[in-house]
């Protein structure tokens, strides 16, 4: 038995936490949150050039042929950093077209996906909450599409988007083909910004049936993984100021109440790094356990960095309450995890059903 | 990341697993004797097997091998499946043992461990004084030496199976003169001794394990102490050392869940099982984040002490008690409100006991509502485990001494 990384993906982590703690500082994280269209091409291509983009994307397509373990990996370090790019929307329609797609269609698209040459996207909920692939509407029938979708990361800068639909299918619409009309949400999450899309009359591929449900679960655990980096990260950042910050002649960390609060947050996040590792696991070798620890780990990890988000505001103070301080983005990188498909409590009531209670 | 077990490891699966169906339950003759002499019995015969207590020397009554931390866990799986009687009491197999095999003289080895294995010799802690808690190196309880023996006087409260045990290891004042924590001496008290009167406390469930221990000018060989004069206080961490194979009882926190969702099936709301109800659902299913996240960083604890990379999970060491203790509290507080009227009755005797249930009974679970307080309490309040996790693991500064 062994419940542990490989040194491989131990250098992954490494490489990519030195790599974004380099290009991509608080300053320039809080630059592109604060900018126009919240993506940083320069940096997106850094991180296409380490390999990221094909990380997913198997050997014979030009990729890494890595599991979902390694990605979420990244997501990991990618949420610690609040880096402000398009790696999930990305990686989860590499997912779909390694998961459903068939060869012609593979061929065609994973190497343009690994190189970077296309950024992916996924279009999977529908308006009013409607993330569960049973819900949604969207018909995949034709050989063109009509509807809307919503929460669509990257908008037009996507190339390719895989779009959910009627029955839990999935379709691959070229963005290029034109047809597809973005229009910006105004997103809270200012470095993952989020598009409503219109499609009109928009050729469409469809993707093997079964694939929408396996996409979503690869997304929970990678949400559960981003979570897991930002509230370990909150944490981090509320023992620095704890420690800074003085009054009554002391730092605040010297009151034991202070000291506590903060060792309750570090206890909230720190030991569910498990979850998400198993549920990664389980997505590439334990299918029967796959759906429901995907659940587990997003609910449970999103609820808990949310509540160290909290604390860590708290523990700011009045400067905790202000668009100048870094925590805010932090805070909202992990509600984006929290309420991005699916709250917790409609994967705990999925879990029950799963687990036949 | 590798779930498996692997193939070694599968074997000694099935040889303990054929190890107990071979004895355990007791059959012929051996089944008329009394529990306790069937649990020896079963126990002397692991420990010839190679199955228990593998690390400890022969020539004190142990195996005499060689184990892992996951060989640990495979062994203490398969024993928990097959409701062996494996566990004597933890002060003795699990404090005293280790603290006699690194410090004790070769006499008292001799004298003490094998008949501890195999439980025989049954030990209580004597540490905690009504004016010593948590800070426990203020402790008051003096032992003097006159001639060839220690003269003990003084008092020990929270004694765990005091009244029930052959023997005391405890921590006694014996340099006054010296600094706090350099006065301390660790001996060995027999509990039959003259002068010694210990008394039960009745606890909040009604059970009978806490206990109170005066001592009035009781008298102990000289021989009893445990390391030098004055060095009682390191010799009582020095069991620290062999904690790390006892790592592995999540399954504990599973067992208890799963119970917890029986509980849930046989218990009504509105007219249907509880576990029907969205609300109970929701909760259930929070729980069950926290139990799979103990269960996970157990599993990342024993990867890591298998491969000496015990640094890399001091978090997960640092956390696990506050961790099973959070756990344990919701699990209790959800289990009595499903329990409703129900929780309005005295638990039985046998359910106010300490230890694993045979059998998750209503009245276990409102025993276990108010026995979940004392892992809060004991072996380090939860307040002191934040401020480990604070100073250790998060560098805070650390709280002002006084006195
Ligand atoms: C079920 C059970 C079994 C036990 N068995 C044994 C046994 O066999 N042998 C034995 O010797 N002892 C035993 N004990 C005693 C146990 O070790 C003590 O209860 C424990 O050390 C706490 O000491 P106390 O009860 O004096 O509480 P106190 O130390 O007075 O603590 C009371 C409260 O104050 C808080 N507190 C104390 N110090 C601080 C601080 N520095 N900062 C913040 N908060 C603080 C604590 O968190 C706690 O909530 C047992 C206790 C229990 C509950």
């Amino acid at each position: 038995m062994d419940f542990s990384l490989s040194e491989e993906q131990e250098l992954l982590q490494d490489t990519v936490r030195s790599y974004t703690a380099n290009e991509c500082p608080p300053p320039r994280v809080r630059e592109v949150f604060d900018g126009e269209s919240g993506h940083d091409a320069d940096l997106w291509k850094g991180l296409v050039e380490m390999g990221l983009a094909g990380l997913a994307v198997p050997e014979a397509h030009g990729g890494a042929g890595l599991g979902l373990l390694d990605s979420a990996l990244v997501c990991e370090v990618l949420g610690a950093g609040a880096v402000p790019a398009p790696f999930l929307g990305h990686t989860l329609a590499v997912l779909a077209l390694r998961l459903g797609g068939s060869a012609p269609q593979q061929e065609r698209w994973l190497p343009a996906l690994a190189s970077g040459d296309r950024l992916g996207t996924v279009a999977l909920g529908e308006a009013g909450g409607a993330w569960a692939p049973e819900e949604w509407t969207l018909s995949l029938q034709g050989e063109r599409a009509d509807g809307a979708k919503t929460r669509v990361p990257a908008g037009p800068e996507a190339g390719l988007v895989v779009v959910g639909g009627a029955g839990g299918a999935l379709g691959l619409v070229d963005a290029s083909a034109g047809g597809l009309r973005w229009s910006a949400e105004d997103s809270l999450d200012r470095g993952r910004r989020l598009y409503a899309l219109e499609l009109e009359e928009v050729p469409i591929e469809t993707l093997a049936p079964g694939t929408g449900a396996r996409v979503r679960d690869a997304a929970l655990v990678l949400l559960a993984a981003d979570a897991f980096g930002a509230g370990t990260r909150l944490v981090r950042m509320a023992v620095d100021y704890a420690q800074a910050r003085q009054q009554f002649g002391q730092p605040i960390a010297a009151f034991q109440a202070v000291k506590h609060q903060l060792a309750n947050m570090a206890l909230d996040i720190d030991p569910t790094r498990g979850l998400f590792w198993y549920a990664a696991h389980a997505f590439d070798h334990l299918p029967e356990e796959s759906a429901r620890a995907a659940a587990l780990a997003k609910a449970h990890i999103t609820d808990r960095a949310m509540q160290v988000a909290r604390d860590a505001i708290e523990i700011h103070g009045g400067i905790g309450m202000t668009w100048e301080c870094d925590a805010q983005i932090w805070f909202k990188r992990a509600l984006f995890d929290r309420q991005w498909a699916g709250t917790p409590d409609t994967h705990r009531a999925r879990l029950a059903d799963l687990g036949g209670w | 990341m590798d779930l498996e077990f692997g193939a070694s490891y599968q074997r000694l699966r099935e040889e303990v697993r054929e190890f107990c169906a071979a004895h355990w339950p007791p059959r012929g003759e051996e089944a008329e004797l009394p529990p306790r002499d069937q649990a020896i019995r079963f126990r002397q015969r692991a420990i010839e097997a190679g199955i228990l207590f593998r690390t400890v020397p022969r020539e004190y009554g142990g195996a005499g091998g060689e184990t892992d931390v996951l060989s640990e866990t495979v062994i203490r799986q398969e024993l928990d499946a097959a409701r062996t009687p494996h566990r004597s009491s933890v002060q003795g197999t699990h404090m005293l043992v280790p603290t006699l095999l690194e410090c004790g003289t070769e006499e008292q080895k001799q004298s003490y461990i094998a008949k501890t294995l195999t439980g025989e010799l049954r030990w209580c802690q004597g540490y905690s004084e009504p004016g010593a808690g948590s800070d426990l190196a203020s402790l008051q309880s003096r032992a003097e030496l006159d001639g060839e023996h220690w003269v003990l006087n003084g008092q020990k409260i929270w004694t765990s199976q005091a009244t029930e045990a052959d023997m005391m290891f405890g921590l006694f004042r014996t340099e006054p003169e010296a600094q706090k924590h350099a006065g301390i001496s660790y001996l060995l008290v027999p509990m039959d001794t003259p002068g010694i009167d210990a008394r039960i406390l009745k606890m909040i469930n009604g059970g009978q394990d806490f206990c109170e221990v005066f001592f009035d000018d009781a008298r102990v060989p000289a021989a009893n102490i445990v390391g030098r004069r004055g060095e009682g206080w390191k010799v009582s961490r020095s069991t620290l050392k062999h904690e790390r194979l006892l790592i592995g009882d999540a399954s504990g926190a599973r067992r208890s869940f799963d119970g917890l969702l029986d509980l849930a099936r046989r218990a009504q709301r509105g007219g249907q099982p509880a576990i029907r109800d969205a609300g109970v659902r929701q909760r259930l299913a929070e729980i069950e984040g926290y139990v799979a996240s103990q269960e996970y960083a157990v599993a990342r604890m024993l990867t890591a002490i298998h491969k000496n990379e015990d640094m890399k999970v001091m978090n997960e060491m640092l956390m696990a008690k506050l961790l099973s203790t959070n756990t344990g509290q919701l699990v209790a507080r959800l289990a009595m409100e499903l329990l409703g009227d129900e929780g309005l009755t005295m638990p039985t005797a046998e359910d106010a006991a300490m230890g694993i249930p045979s059998e998750y009974t209503d009245s276990y679970w409102v025993s276990h509502s108010m026995m979940t307080l004392g892992t809060a309490i004991a072996g380090g309040a939860s307040n002191i485990q934040r401020n480990i996790i604070g100073e250790r693991l998060l560098g805070l500064p650390r709280d002002p001494r006084k006195g």
